[in-house]
């Protein structure tokens, strides 16, 4: 190299000696190595890749040289600058990934943390267990009918062949009003009374709902309860037909070991008439028969009031007790937890039963 | 019913090692329900030997004489017992149980050292062996070839009975006795039944014991009578029909009345006997008059109706025909002439009359369910027999029998037609068969001529015949079929809104409970409701479990204020409840529904003429907290539940019922129970469909419940049927987000604000949403601010900031001229 034509202080182009610019990018790339974080690595940015950085004023050193070693020098500053800022980059990753991890770690909550702040209501389990039989008798092609409470005594006793002699209709078991001719309804049944004199057959109804008998509340008595009774009238109904139902509802109900036992009982409104029984495998003092409810072929009587012609149809009627079903299902000790409304006994049932 | 094994045995040919269970599951399958069947042999566990007493030390010093025995149970040596009871003495034979074996009620004897002396075992009461309620001694056995020292004592005091208590269908009276089980048990087992009543007796002579007269057959279809004279008064009951009536749960009175007693068992027939030397003159048999007087033998005096049917002398009734006998007339010690009948009475009658009287007789209780009208002859003539056995006597050759007995028709079976309801196939024969085995006479093939026995007074239709070929065919012989049901119609949309309204509810925090509808007079004045409210009407119930609470309820907040109150009291403070179910709304005239038959169905006219008397019952819901309804906890503070949560419930139910929003008003209310200041009407299409808010600060300390407690009640059956709901045009252009703040009277509703700002904002309006509610002087005396965000969207442009404002100013242009808003800081 000649120094003939220089007209700046040679002393200045020493920046750009490769070994100037060699220094200068390991002197930076220790630096950017050494910065804890972000905002140090920021610090050093002036100092190694600003206007008064050695790379840059090698740059400015690139004027004083001859033309011939102008392009040699600029490529080797920029090589040199480009290492410099790819430090800078890699270390700037580097300590931006080790912030956000950092942060991650920081961001941890206890997720066990109650958060209750808008308590859960529920559903009675009465009402969860009607609604999930009413259910099953949907799918099963019946129709869900309501009915008075404070019903007509013709539809829920003389209709039903329960005559005026009959001891249920005394006043040690029904319920009567300061109203003529109107009891509390005994059953849910008066309700199917009424479907049968509002359409003809093909009858399947189930008939869910609140009953009154006039027992004391004690752990298994309740004046005021619930029923699930079902009719069906149509042609050629038999009893192995109110069979198939009972158990098909069973095993619905209580799973596939469910079936039924009956026992020949009188009703006034089925002839003939059976209490039954059903298998339930998750008892909990073990599997055994269980006495659910009452079941039968509707009287003919029952029939020809409410305008129906015994001759061309006839029909079967069941029914069980809620509040019985729910105290061998779940487990319910004493009746007078379904009637006291204590939250912390609904509560326990959540939206189902 | 009680009787015991052995009692039917005499009848039936039981298999000989029939089982408890086996017996259990035969009753049960003949429908009789099993209240118990005891083994008494197996009741006392262990050695129970007849024992001599051969030597009685008496201990003295201790609180009670008490003696050391000692005793040969057939053993080498004598046992050594201490025993508290004295009514026995040396060379006594008396029961022993040995140690190791354990009496009724799980009481074990061991070998153990008593009052300073050894006892290997204890000397037994008829009570400690449950034979009786007997504590008053020891049993001391009468000598007799079988009573041995060492030998089963069972046998012995008769602990080796088998007792059966069933419980009887209304329908089946015959099965209320010995011979009506027994009969059944030989068609359940197939073995051969011999009759009690078939034994020879003589009929109607023509001479009378007794005159006697029947004024009403009707009423009494058949009456019989004998009488025997000259019996020895003193005459005692054999003991083993002192037994069997204690095991039937009859206590033992007198020989002639026990005889009648046991053959009300064993026949079913109840009887009765009269003092032959206490009745004045002929009896007649009659319906009593309204008004007469009858001393009963329970010592009742009681005024007679014109429906009972009394039996009479010279001086008026004597006896509450089937029902109980009277002072005056009836066997008492001293009787040595006695007239026995057996009589047959009207069942419609007697339960009547037993209802009247409240007197439940056993008689009773079986002339209702139907006794068999063939069996007066029998029964006198075996109760003669035993009397006269026992008490000496001679009995009257003549017999008293009226009969007006009507027969039993044959009924018309077409034999197919119990298959075809059973869904079993059963033939002509067997059917025939079954109903011939219960003892009715069957003839014809294929469609049978049927005439029922004397003794089932139920068999009156071809049904009841059919029901019979099911029971004895047996009920669990039936298959299994599913019927062939159509579709359903799913739940009707009252019912769809019911399931809704409740979830919804309790996923709001809301616990459901089902109060009873029984409410106390109080509660209207309680909850404050005007003199003239309708839900001060209320229907009365004429027997109430509690006189307390007579009425049903006309809303269902008393009793679901009830329930809040027992929580409280339980020690829970944030309580949110509710409850959906009917109210009792009765008409405010009533009149007694037209008489409906049961031979035909009640025509179009007579069923709603009966229906227009029927109160209305709409089906309601009901909501009420205190307390927190957001509960503080790590977060911070909670949140008082107020007048707005209450308000709140009720938008939520009928928001989950299917109403949309718009068609939901909300506007100030005054109305009991609720706070006149803090209740809300709510309003559907405008129409009122219920209320809430903050109860009345009176009602609170009323009912004394906590201050602020909230809620609502609405009618769910005013709400429409959930339509179905146009489907929105969602629009994809940006929306212009503008605020309001308006300053107007504080008396202004917000809701009717929101209303006009709506309306005057026209269709580019997509929402308004309350923000702000502030109050300050600077705002002018009764002034308020309430700031609303207004968000507008066009279906088909981006919206230009002037047409934003333009529609910004209809709106608030409408609140100004109706209500003189203006902006805040304009």
């Amino acid at each position: 190299m000649s120094y003939r034509n220089d007209p700046y202080d040679p002393k200045q182009a020493v920046l750009l000696a490769p070994e100037s610019l060699e220094g200068a990018v390991a002197e930076a790339e220790k630096a950017f190595a050494a910065a804890a974080d972000l905002d140090a690595l920021q610090a050093l940015k002036p100092a190694h890749l600003g206007d008064r950085s050695p790379v840059s004023l090698a740059r400015r050193e690139i004027g004083s040289l001859p033309p011939a070693a102008k392009s040699d020098a600029g490529k080797r500053v920029n090589v040199a600058r480009q290492a410099v800022q790819a430090a800078y980059d890699a270390r700037q990753a580097e300590l931006e990934a080790d912030r956000a991890a950092r942060v991650l770690v920081e961001e941890r909550v206890d997720v066990t943390l109650p958060w209750s702040r808008r308590p859960r209501g529920a559903r009675h389990p009465l009402t969860t267990l009607m609604e999930h039989m009413s259910d099953v008798f949907i799918g099963m092609g019946y129709d869900i009918v309501d009915g008075p409470q404070l019903e007509l005594e013709w539809a829920n006793f003389d209709a039903l062949n329960i005559g005026p002699d009959n001891p249920v209709r005394g006043a040690s078991d029904t319920f009567f009003v300061d109203l003529p001719g109107l009891v509390m309804r005994t059953h849910t049944s008066p309700g199917q009374v009424r479907t049968m004199l509002d359409r003809q057959p093909p009858i399947y109804i189930v008939s869910p709902g609140r009953a009154y008998r006039t027992d004391e509340l004690d752990a298994t008595h309740s004046p005021v309860f619930h029923q699930i009774e079902g009719l069906v009238i149509d042609e050629g109904i038999t009893m192995a037909h109110l069979r198939g139902t009972l158990d098909y509802f069973a095993k619905a109900m209580f799973g596939p070991d469910a079936k039924t036992r009956w026992r020949p009982h009188y009703f006034p409104f089925t002839e003939p008439s059976a209490e039954f029984d059903v298998w339930f495998a998750q008892h909990r003092d073990g599997p055994r028969w269980v006495e659910w409810g009452g079941c039968g072929m509707v009287n003919p009587r029952v029939l020809t009031a409410c305008g129906i012609d015994p001759a061309k149809y006839s029909g079967f009627a069941f029914g069980m007790g809620v509040e019985r079903t729910l105290m061998f299902r779940n487990g319910v000790s004493d009746m007078r937890d379904m009637v006291e409304g204590d939250v912390r006994f609904t509560t326990n049932f959540g939206m189902e039963s | 019913m009680k009787t015991s094994l052995s009692w039917l045995r005499e009848y039936v040919e039981l298999p000989a090692g029939i089982t408890a269970s086996e017996l259990d599951a035969a009753l049960t399958n003949l429908g009789m329900e099993v209240e118990g069947i005891v083994d008494q042999a197996a009741t006392v566990i262990g050695d129970l030997v007849v024992g001599r007493v051969l030597t009685i030390e008496e201990l003295t010093g201790f609180k009670k004489p008490i003696r050391f025995c000692t005793v040969d149970v057939g053993n080498d040596a004598p046992q050594e017992i201490v025993c508290g009871a004295r009514n026995f003495a040396e060379g006594d034979l008396v029961v022993v149980i040995l140690p190791g074996g354990e009496l009724p009620g799980g009481f074990r004897i061991g070998a153990r050292k008593t009052y300073g002396r050894n006892s290997n075992g204890m000397i037994c009461s008829a009570a400690e062996l449950g034979l009786s309620g007997d504590h008053s001694g020891i049993i001391v056995l009468p000598p007799s070839e079988a009573a041995v020292p060492g030998v089963d004592a069972r046998p012995i005091v008769g602990l080796d009975e088998v007792l059966i208590e069933v419980e009887i269908t209304p329908d089946r009276g015959y099965e209320m006795s010995v011979r009506g089980i027994a009969r059944e048990l030989a068609t359940y087992f197939d073995v051969p039944f011999t009759d009690p009543a078939a034994l020879a007796a003589p009929g109607a002579t023509a001479e009378v014991p007794y005159p006697i007269t029947i004024e009403d057959t009707v009423g009494c279809d058949r009456f019989a009578a004998r009488v025997v004279r000259g019996i020895d008064p003193a005459a005692q009951s054999p003991e083993w029909m002192q037994r069997r009536l204690i095991q039937a749960g009859v206590r033992a009175i007198s020989l002639p009345v026990d005889i009648t007693n046991y053959l009300m068992l064993e026949f079913g027939q109840p009887m009765h006997v009269f003092d032959l030397d206490r009745l004045n003159g002929g009896l007649v048999v009659r319906r009593a008059r309204a008004g007469e007087k009858l001393t009963t033998l329970d010592g009742v005096a009681r005024v007679l109706d014109a429906e009972d049917m009394v039996i009479c002398d010279e001086t008026g009734p004597i006896s509450l025909a089937a029902v109980m006998g009277g002072e005056t007339s009836e066997w008492q010690e001293g009787t040595v002439n006695v007239l026995l009948e057996a009589a047959h009475w009207d069942p419609v009658m007697v339960g009547r009359t037993a209802r009247r009287h409240r007197l439940f007789s056993e008689a009773a209780k079986r002339w209702e369910r139907g006794v068999d009208p063939s069996l007066p002859l029998a029964a006198l003539q075996k109760a003669v027999d035993i009397l006269i056995e026992h008490a000496g006597g001679t009995a009257s050759p003549d017999v008293l029998d009226i009969d007006n007995v009507v027969a039993p028709v044959a009924l018309t079976l077409p034999s197919e037609s119990a298959s075809r309801l059973i869904g079993l196939p059963y033939t002509a024969e067997r059917v025939a068969t079954l109903l011939r085995k219960i003892g009715c006479e069957v003839t014809g093939d294929e469609v049978l001529s049927v005439v029922p026995p004397t003794w089932r007074p139920d068999l009156v239709a071809p049904i009841d015949l059919i029901e019979e070929v099911a029971r004895l065919g047996g009920y669990n012989e039936i298959p299994s079929v599913l019927p062939p049901a159509g579709a359903s119609r799913g739940l009707t949309p009252a019912q769809r809104q019911r399931r809704s309204v409740g979830r919804a509810l309790a996923e709001n925090g809301y616990v459901e409970v089902l109060s009873y509808p029984f409410v106390s007079p109080g509660t209207a004045d309680a909850l404050g409701l005007p003199a003239a409210d309708p839900r001060r009407s209320a229907v009365r119930l004429t027997n109430p479990l509690s006189e307390e609470e007579p009425l049903l309820r006309t809303s269902l907040l008393g009793p679901l204020l009830g329930t809040l109150k027992r929580n409280l009291g339980r020690g829970r403070r944030d309580v949110a409840l509710f409850e959906a179910g009917t109210v009792f709304l009765p008409h405010l005239t009533s009149t007694a529904p037209p008489e409906l038959g049961v031979d035909r169905r009640p025509t179009n006219a007579e069923w709603a003429a009966a229906n227009a008397i029927v109160p209305e019952q709409p089906w309601h819901l009901a909501v009420v907290l205190a307390g927190d309804v957001e509960p503080a906890g790590w977060w911070g503070q909670g949140r008082a539940a107020t007048w707005a949560d209450a308000i709140e419930a009720a938008r939520v139910a009928i928001a989950a019922a299917g109403v949309s929003e718009d068609r939901v008003t909300v506007r100030a209310a005054e109305y009991a129970p609720w706070h006149p200041g803090r209740c809300a009407a709510v309003l559907i299409d405008g129409t009122v469909v219920g209320h809430a808010g903050e109860l009345h600060p009176a009602v609170l300390a009323a009912l004394e419940l906590p201050k602020r407690t909230s809620a609502a009640e609405i009618d769910l059956d005013a709400l429409p049927e959930a339509p179905v709901v146009d489907a929105p045009t969602i629009s994809t252009f940006p929306p212009a987000l503008i605020d309001v703040a308006l300053v107007l009277d504080r008396s202004v509703p917000a809701a009717e604000v929101q209303a006009a700002l709506a309306e005057g904002a026209g269709t580019l309006l997509e929402s308004v949403a309350l923000f702000d509610v502030y109050e300050s002087e600077q705002l002018g005396e009764g002034k308020r601010s309430l700031a609303y965000k207004l968000t507008f969207r066009a279906p088909d442009r981006t919206l230009t900031s002037e047409e934003t404002i333009t529609a910004r100013d209809a709106a608030v242009a409408v609140t100004a001229s109706r209500f003189g808003a203006t902006l805040r800081g304009a």
